[in-house]
Parts: C-alpha cells; structure tokens; sequence
C-alpha cells in the first residue's frame, strides 16, 4: 500500500501549486464577486496540458495516472473551487466517457481536442424532472434513418456556455425506461442546440452553470457513444468516477478552510493571547484536520481502485460521502473561529462555506451516496 | 539562432532571514530557487525561439551538483539542453573568478553547441545582488553587452534591446555575438508544461569540470583568482521613500516645498 503520489507526479503537482500561488488563488475571491467564468485560469491550464492530465498519449493527454488527475482537482479546489469544477467537469464527465465509450474515430475527432484543451468538455444529464431520479429523461433523441433528431432541455449544466463538446442523454426508447436511454456527443453550434438561462448560484459562482435547450437538433448518426439504450450505464460509471473529482474539490476546500483558519488564529489576539493559544482552538484545528485526512484516503483509495481497474462505485461513494461532510463541517467550523470577520467577505471562510455546499448535491447528493453504499452492503 | 542563458541557483530570498548576532544569512531549511532574474533572461530568449523556432537555447550553471534542479526547471520551461559548471577548484570564486570560469565554459560549449549569438544573464542574482557577473562575462569574451534589458528581438545581425534607464526606456542595437543582462520585464516567464517537464526529468545535464575547460588557468578561478574580500554583512536600514513635488507651476512647487520643509522644523 502506498499513498504517495510518486515523485514525477508530485513534480507536476507542485507545478500546478506555482500557478495556483500566483494566479488561481489571488483571482479567487473576484472570480466569485463577480460571478465571471475563470477564463484566464483555464488558459493556463490548457497551456500546461492539465486538461488531458490523465488522458493517454495517443489521445493528446499527458498520460499521468488518475490519481495525479484527482491530485490536481484537489489542488485546484484548495486555491478556487471554480476552477476546479471547470477541470472536473471537463475531465470526469466529458472527457472520461468517450475516452471509455466512445469509438477510435470519436477518440481522434473529440477526446484530442478535449485532451489539448483546445475545446472545453461538459456532461448534460440533468433535466428539469430529471434530477436524482435521472432515468426520467424526457429529451428524446429519434432515430431519422440519416441522423438523430434530439429535442428537449437540460438544466444545472457545468461549463455549458464555454463547451465545445457536450455528453447529451436523451430517450430513444421511452418503452423501455432505463434502457431506453442513451449517450451522444453533441457539438457546440449545432443548428437547434442553444444555451439557456444562466444559473446563479450560492458557491462556485464563477461556473458557467446554465440550461441546454434542443429543438430539432440534428446530430450525425455516428454521435452515438456507446451502445443504443445503454446510455444509463454511460452516466452512471461516469458519475462514479466524477464523484471522486468531487470529492477531491471538497477536501480541498476544507483544507483552504483550515488553512486559513491556523492563519488567522495565529494572528488574532484576544484576552491577551492570539486565539491559537487557546487549547479549544487547537482540538478544534486538530479534528478538522485529522477528518480531512481521512476523507483524503478514502478518495486516494476510490481513485487507486478505479486506476487498477477494480470495482470502486461504492469506494468513490464513501469518498465522496465523506469529503463533502467533512468540507461542509470544516468550513463552518473555520469560519466559527474567525467569528465577525470570518462573516464578512474580507476573509475567504464565508466563501468556503458555500463553495463546500455543492459537494454535497452534485454528481449524486449525499443521500444517493448513502444509497450507493447500502445498495452495495446488501442492505435492503 | 544559438542562444545561451546563464543561470544561477540561489536561496529563496523571501524565505531567508538574517541573523541579527552573527548578521549572516540563516540558510537552514531555505528553499533553493532559479535566480529571478535568469528567469527572465530565460523568458526573453523563449521569446526569441517562439518568434523563430529552429533558434537553440542552451543553459549553463555553475554550482554544487544539487544546482542540476535549476538546469532541469529551464528545461522545462524553454530550454533544449543544461549544462552545469562544477568542480572543488571553483568552490569560493567571487564574481570575476565566477565570470571568468563561465567564459571558459562558454568557449568549451561552443564547442559541443556551436557558437552562441547571444549570450543571456539575469541583470542580477538575488543573493549576492552584484550584477557584476554578466557584464564580466562580456569582458572576458570581448563581447557587446547591454545591461537592464526588458525585452530582446533579432533584426538582422543585431539584437534589438529595450534598456530599463532611471527615466524611461532605451532602445538599444547591438551586433551579435552579445550579451544580454535582464531585469523584470511587464511580462512573466512562461510555466512549464506537463510534458517538458516530464521530459526535463528524463534529459541528461553534462557535468563540466575543470579538466573539461582545457584553457583554464586555475589560478584565475576559486579562492585563489578571488579578489574580493568579504568585510562585513549587515542588514541596510530601512529606507523610506521620498516625496515628489510637481505642482503645476515652479512657484507652487517652491511654496510646497517651503510649507513642508517648515513643518518637518528644517527650516
């Protein structure tokens, strides 16, 4: 058992903290102001080949282990929980299902402009009726002999308005339910695919969150990932590989939160003492801390299964499960101990404290992970 | 063209303390870090090479064998080879035994590189802060040098250089073979990429030592060629900066000057 990342990974790990000190972290707090997607962060990471960290060689990417991948979301998230969903979501649920799913000429034609970062990736199964009970699809995707015709619409979609390349699921067969759904890649620009409304949100503001609005969008017959009416698969392996990306963002939120937390009681006095002095505040730091690490090894083990092939639904569950308690725990608690200012957007904790909110709803709300979990224990 | 960039591997200044008993540096758990200024010497030889891609940049240190991180981190961002200049006999050169060492490194690289047509260096290394080493340099090879540069472009047979004067910006042309001192330009070096870095890892730094420099004189380099003797290291008293007045007319500008000169009790 080995839960060090190796020291060429830790190389480009480190690589990606230099630009996360310099860049990332600094734009933070304007990038949630204002609400504004982190373009400039992106570019940067493109320039740095982070967009296809994991992707093999063949394909464009780096071809580093997923677990560097996780390493990185991590990173990001530690710095701007923004941008880390941006790569998560690009990585995990865009770039991963085709690298899995998809055929050698989708590969060469999608996941290479994916892996270079030359087009953003985003992951369309959400709809208005369709949320945790995702098999509910009412986007419908007809077969017209020389295409398929997709109409409907999608909501909560990450990356949506900066996305060249989109994973949509839609119905073919509605008499079949689960199995009547399937995957496609859908370009951006397509005649009859449009981006609507854009989401406001409490965290991760600066994610372009919006709805994808389909009228007699007609998509080449080839654009079918995977096989017809195994759609439901697609999303769900997806999700739960997304769901240690997500995890990692939410330990890596946690882990801003306590870092700034040991920053602050080292400097704030009261009663003569800086607050660090106190023995309630370093028990307090102490169990944040150690519950971090251990959502941390959940999500290294959840990540070195799915690497090694292994089943690992029900581990990147746990991990995910765990991470998104912790950061939303430790966040409040951070901010606890900043007290007034920690209330006020002088100080990142208020931030922290509603970026670490979404760990627990998206890519399968905490209960669906409690679900996921049981279901593998048995219990029913 | 056939660039050369001479780095140095220094102390993380913004880490490094001094000790106020013996007043010298804490160097203990100091991280080592590629001088700034190289950096963007570095940075503005890329920009040669992104302008013309068959150009050649070729990177030297002279350092223990742990400067070799250095070599590999210019690799990563721009270079395509590292070179480290290393042996007892250069240990405790000062800046002209250094630059004179470098100066036949630099005739022995010409000679696995090919000529250099420029020749870059940092304006400065931030631990020492002589800025002595680059114009040295260009002594020892009897070459043109232009010090301060915020940005270089070829033009021919000359390199033009944007100078960093106390009043503005010169621009500078200068025939190659040259070398080139930068200091901080409006634009930051580039980061590496996940794959020159991992080829960073993987290339190989040739090791020179001084049996490798076949027209050393030994007595030049080291303790032994070092002229300067270390006095005294002590911490500068903080400055604070100074007031500027510039008031529209000469008249006001005088009456200021007057008022505020009355109110600190000078006058």
């Amino acid at each position: 058992m080995d839960f060090k990342f190796s020291p060429e990974e830790q190389d480009i790990l480190d690589m990606l903290k230099e630009l996360c000190e310099k860049q990332i972290g600094p734009l933070a707090a304007e990038i949630d102001e204002q609400e504004r997607f982190p373009k400039e962060n992106v570019e940067k990471l493109v320039e740095m080949g982070m967009m296809g960290i994991y992707i093999p060689e063949e394909y464009e990417g780096a071809g580093l282990s997923y677990l560097t991948y996780i390493g990185a979301c991590e990173m990001l998230a530690r710095y701007c929980a923004t941008t880390s969903v941006v790569l998560s979501a690009h990585g995990s649920l865009c770039s991963w299902p085709i690298l899995a799913y998809g055929t050698e000429e989708q590969k060469k034609k999608y996941l290479v402009p994916l892996a270079t970062g030359e087009k953003l990736g985003a992951f369309a199964l959400t709809e208005p009726s369709a949320g945790t009970d995702a098999a509910m699809q009412k986007t419908v995707a007809e077969d017209k002999g020389d295409y398929w015709l997709l109409n409907g619409t999608k909501m909560f979609i990450t990356n949506a308005s900066e996305a060249g390349i989109f994973v949509v699921f839609a119905m073919t067969d509605k008499t079949k339910g689960n199995h009547g759904i399937s995957a496609f890649i859908v370009e951006a620009g397509t005649p009859g695919f449009s981006i609507g409304a854009h989401e406001k949100k409490m965290g991760i503001r600066g994610s372009a969150t919006s709805e994808l609005i389909f009228e007699d969008c007609k998509i080449p017959k080839e654009n079918l990932l995977g096989q017809l009416g195994k759609g439901f698969k697609v999303a769900m392996t997806t999700l739960d590989g997304g769901r240690i990306g997500i995890a990692a963002q939410a330990i890596g939120i946690a882990q801003a939160a306590i870092d700034a937390a040991v920053k602050y009681t080292k400097e704030r006095v009261q009663f003569g003492k800086r607050i660090s002095q106190f023995q309630w505040t370093q028990f307090e730091l102490a169990e944040m801390q150690t519950k971090t690490d251990a959502a941390r090894l959940l999500i290294y083990r959840a990540a070195q299964a799915k690497q090694d092939g292994e089943p690992y639904s029900h581990l990147a569950a746990m991990a995910k499960l765990s991470a998104a308690d912790v950061a939303n725990d430790v966040a409040r608690r951070a901010l606890q101990m900043a007290g007034g200012c920690g209330y006020t957007r002088e100080y990142p904790f208020e931030r922290y404290m509603r970026d670490a909110k979404i760990t627990e709803i998206y890519e399968g709300t905490s209960e669906v992970q409690r679900m996921v979990i049981s279901g593998w224990m048995g219990v029913k | 063209m056939n660039m050369l960039v001479c780095v140095k591997q220094v102390p993380d200044t913004t880490e490094i303390k001094i000790d106020p008993v013996t007043n010298t540096l804490i160097r203990d758990g100091v991280p080592s870090i590629l001088n700034t200024f190289d950096g963007y010497a570095l940075e503005m030889a890329a920009r040669i090479k992104d302008k013309d891609p068959s150009s050649k940049i070729t990177v030297v240190s002279m350092g223990p064998p742990q400067a070799k991180a250095i070599l590999q981190e210019c690799v990563a961002i721009a270079a395509n080879k590292g070179y480290l200049v290393s042996d007892r006999a250069f240990g405790g050169s000062d800046t002209l035994a250094t630059s004179y060492i470098l100066s036949e490194a630099i005739k022995t690289l010409e000679e696995k590189e090919g000529k250099f047509d420029i020749i870059f260096c940092g304006k400065q290394a931030i631990d020492g802060d002589t800025a002595q080493v680059g114009p040295e340099i260009a002594e020892h090879l009897g070459y043109p040098q232009v010090t301060y540069g915020l940005g270089a472009e070829v033009d021919g047979d000359i390199v033009k250089v944007k100078k960093e004067v106390d009043d503005g910006v010169e621009i500078i042309g200068v025939k190659m073979p040259c070398v080139i001192t930068a200091t901080k330009p409006d634009f930051d070096p580039r980061y590496p990429t996940i794959k020159s870095k991992m080829a960073a890892r993987k290339a190989e730094y040739p090791v020179l030592s001084a049996a490798d420099l076949t027209t050393i004189d030994l007595e030049r380099a080291g303790l032994k060629g070092s002229p300067t003797k270390v006095k005294k290291t002590f911490v500068p008293q903080k400055k604070t900066g100074g007031i500027k007045i510039k008031e529209e007319t000469a008249e006001e500008s005088v009456n200021k000057l007057i008022d505020a000169l009355t109110a600190a009790k000078v006058l």
